[in-house]
């Protein structure tokens, strides 16, 4: 197994340099899943960087991300593999009177007539690969079955031809938005990281490294009222990415220091609920003693 | 340090966390990869392969504390560097520093409040760490030997260090700092930001009572008496605040998995008869050959829900969780009404109706609903006469009854007629209890007399056991 990264700093480093801002917990799990060979179970909010984590690592590592999405119904033949049964077809009418019938058929399960998908294309890449199966919590319980062989012995078996090896052991993330509990079988498998909101200092750095033209103090200000906000009880709270939209409007809109006016009239930036917006713009004008 | 590692796993598992052998496998594996001196790192490789579900991470982090905290020589409980340091800043470098480190015993109190007060004014960890052994060494009356827990102890110092008025102390300052007078909003986010810092006060003062206690009693006898149950173990009766809190916070996501995984079990049924429009749109892909018959899913009736809470104190927070889990899943449900009494009774289903904000319901429901009729102390039987009085002839065959209460009726009578009747009438009858199992029936709880009409009984007292019975509601 070719190591990617020499240590955990090395992690954090080389994530700075493509502008993703990694925490001690992202750094070490990225640095044990190159090192152990296991893939990362991500969980935690909607849009904290989830799916970022896996491209952004794939841009470091120079690895190709092959992605798979995953929603109610995936199966077998969108997930792994499935026989090219028209080309196939095609085949049999060609060679109508020829051949006998079980040297056709041997032929017709060879590898020309597969038709990869992303597990199967990202075991069988010569190339690195980061390997992104985004929210696998969509899946039905039976299904995540089909990714456990993938997972635990990076190999895919298909009756009709044996057992396909991973050429290199690629870096899995799978990402979960927790919507149900995932399976024993497949936790077991990962490591699992949990990433949170950030706090205060980590999510300003983002805001100024993301953002373009924001100044010191507005970062400050934005990051602080962001906090603010998720100390409410809201239906949802805020996200890193729409942090960051707002801050990017409020620079569009040339502000540089947030009044509460400012902040209530933008909110529906930052809050997706008419409940939440009124909840919080009521509390952003009382001083919360 | 494997020896180390398997009682820490060991500790793990009776707190609650599931661990399997893989998983300590891999976690010994793990930290072969990692230089032990990164403790940050460490800890995270730990969690990374041990714990797989983000609300046993305060579980975890606690064992954690208690195992690995006190091995560093920078958490030896002698005073340090830190502490001379912070002493030298407040002092200027005026006073002789006699017997090596005998200063900081020395101070007033309100030297020591004042300390406090810049170390928070000025975000500084170094000075407030200090301030935080200086204080519980001198305010918590820790003697060794004391069997009392780690929060009698925090309770302890915390009065004495007053933070609340050191906050307003300090925004009186930020006030005064200011060129103009603060904005509301500007207020408000100085507010937060010093309450953040006196959060994390707390969370040293609340660490360095740890590291005394396990200096005090061991390892094993202190991982005990700290261990804190996980959010789905936390027992409604006798939540803390803080514990309350956590309950809150994890009730939000289980709804949301129960709403889905009661969505898919109503769609995932049995196969229902041959769908002959559908097969024959499929087949037109195979060439009209039929290949792929396609069936009706029947929908099973959503089931109508009356759920009659008890919301005397004992069990108010019960109550509360219940009424706010049954409503966050309403959608499953084709209708849902909730009656509320202590010894009389209320339909409240109108406070939740067209809210947004099932918490806001909930406040309303203990502050207007009309409950109390003659002492404000739970009688069962008269209320569940009232119920069948106002509102028997609407239970009919696709309702659910759903009791919620500990039984416990002050020896009125306990009228389980209303209850017989109404399981004739009615889909089901279930009665919850938040109580403990050995306790059913003892005292004044007539949980017997009901539960011979009930379809079911269940003891309902976490989370856990909650969502369990939820399921098989739906």
């Amino acid at each position: 197994m070719g190591l990617r990264f020499e240590s955990v700093a090395d992690v954090r480093s080389d994530l700075k340099k493509v502008d993703y801002l990694a925490d001690d917990g992202i750094a070490s799990v990225v640095f044990l899943a190159d090192r152990l060979g296991k893939p990362v179970l991500v969980e935690g909010p909607a849009g904290t960087g989830k799916t970022q984590l896996a491209k952004s690592v794939a841009e470091i590592t120079g690895s190709r991300l092959i992605r798979l999405q995953c929603y109610e119904g995936l199966d077998e033949s969108k997930a792994l593999y499935e026989w090219n049964y028209k080309k196939q077809l095609l085949r049999i009418q060609a060679e109508r009177n020829a051949e006998d019938w079980k040297e056709l058929s041997d032929d017709i399960f060879s590898e020309e007539f597969l038709l990869t998908r992303p597990l199967l294309e990202a075991i069988r890449s010569e190339e690195p690969v980061v390997l992104l199966i985004d929210e696998v919590d969509r899946v039905e319980l039976e299904t995540e079955a089909l990714l456990l062989e993938v997972l635990s012995e990076y190999q895919v078996s298909i009756p009709e031809l044996g057992t396909i090896q991973a050429v290199q052991t690629p870096l899995v993330f799978l990402t979960s938005n927790n919507t149900r509990e995932l399976s024993e079988a497949l936790k077991r498998r990962c490591l699992f990281l949990h990433i949170d909101y950030p706090d205060l200092e980590r999510e300003k750095e983002i805001v100024l490294t993301k953002v373009e033209g924001v100044s010191e103090n507005l970062a400050d200000q934005i990051t602080r009222i962001v906090r603010s906000i998720r100390s409410l009880e809201l239906k949802k709270s805020p996200s890193v990415s729409e942090t960051l939209d707002w801050a990017r409007t409020l620079v569009l809109l040339g502000v540089e220091s947030i009044d509460a006016e400012q902040a209530t009239e933008t909110l529906h930036i930052l809050l997706k609920y008419q409940t939440d917006i009124a909840k919080a713009a009521k509390e952003l004008s009382t001083n919360g003693a | 340090m494997l020896e180390l590692l398997a009682g820490f796993i060991q500790e793990l598992r009776r707190a609650g966390l599931p661990v399997s052998l893989t998983e300590n496998l891999d976690a010994m594996e793990a930290v072969k990869h990692i230089p032990i001196e990164d403790r940050e790192a460490f800890k995270y490789t730990l969690a990374a392969t041990l714990v797989k579900n983000s609300s046993h991470w305060r579980a975890f982090e606690t064992v954690f504390e208690v195992y690995f905290a006190l091995r560093g020589e920078e958490y030896e409980i002698a005073r340090d560097e830190a502490e001379m340091g912070a002493l030298r800043d407040l002092e200027g470098g005026q006073k002789p520093q006699s017997a090596g480190g005998g200063a900081m015993e020395a101070l007033t109190p309100e030297e020591l409040a004042e300390m406090l007060y810049q170390a928070l004014l000025n975000a500084d960890e170094a000075q407030m760490r200090a301030v935080a052994r200086q204080a519980v060494r001198r305010f918590s009356g820790m003697e060794p030997g004391r069997p009392v827990g780690g929060t009698y102890y925090l309770y302890r110092t915390l009065r004495n260090l007053d933070l609340d008025n050191v906050v307003e102390r300090m925004m009186e300052a930020v006030r005064e700092q200011a060129d103009a007078p603060l904005t509301a909003l500007e207020e408000r986010l100085e507010r937060d930001e010093l309450e953040s810092r006196v959060d994390k006060l707390k969370q040293e003062v609340e660490a360095e009572i740890r590291r005394h206690l396990v200096a005090d009693r061991g390892i094993d006898a202190m991982a005990r008496t700290l261990r804190k149950p996980l959010p789905e173990d936390i027992d409604f009766m006798h939540a803390n605040r803080e514990e309350m809190a956590q309950l809150k916070r994890s009730l939000h996501p289980l709804t949301r998995k129960l709403a889905v995984r009661l969505a898919r079990k109503r769609r995932h049924g049995r196969k229902g008869p041959l769908d002959f429009r559908a097969t024959v749109r499929s087949s037109l892909s195979y060439g009209g050959v039929p290949a792929e018959p396609k069936f009706r899913y029947p929908r099973p009736h959503k089931p109508e829900i009356f759920v009659i809470a008890d919301i005397s104190g004992s069990v108010a927070a019960f109550a509360r969780f219940t009424l706010q889990l049954v409503y966050a899943i309403s959608g499953q449900f084709s209708k849902v009404r909730s009656f509320v009494f202590i010894d009389g009774l209320d339909e409240v289903t109108r406070f939740f109706e067209g809210v947004e904000d099932i918490n806001e319901a909930v406040h309303r429901v203990n502050t207007e609903a009309d409950v109390v009729w003659v002492d404000g102390h739970s009688d069962y039987g008269h209320a569940f006469e009232v119920f069948w009085e106002r509102y028997g002839h609407e239970v009919g065959p696709r309702t659910t009854v759903l009791f919620l209460g500990d039984a416990r009726n002050n020896y009125h009578a306990s009228q389980n007629w209303v209850i017989k009747e109404m399981r004739h009438k009615a889909r089901h009858v279930y009665w919850l209890n938040p109580e403990p199992r050995s306790y059913w029936d003892t005292g004044d709880s007539i949980i017997g007399e009901y539960s011979t009409h009930c379809d079911g009984v269940y003891e309902c007292r976490n989370l856990r056991q909650l969502e369990r019975f939820v399921e098989v509601l739906a």
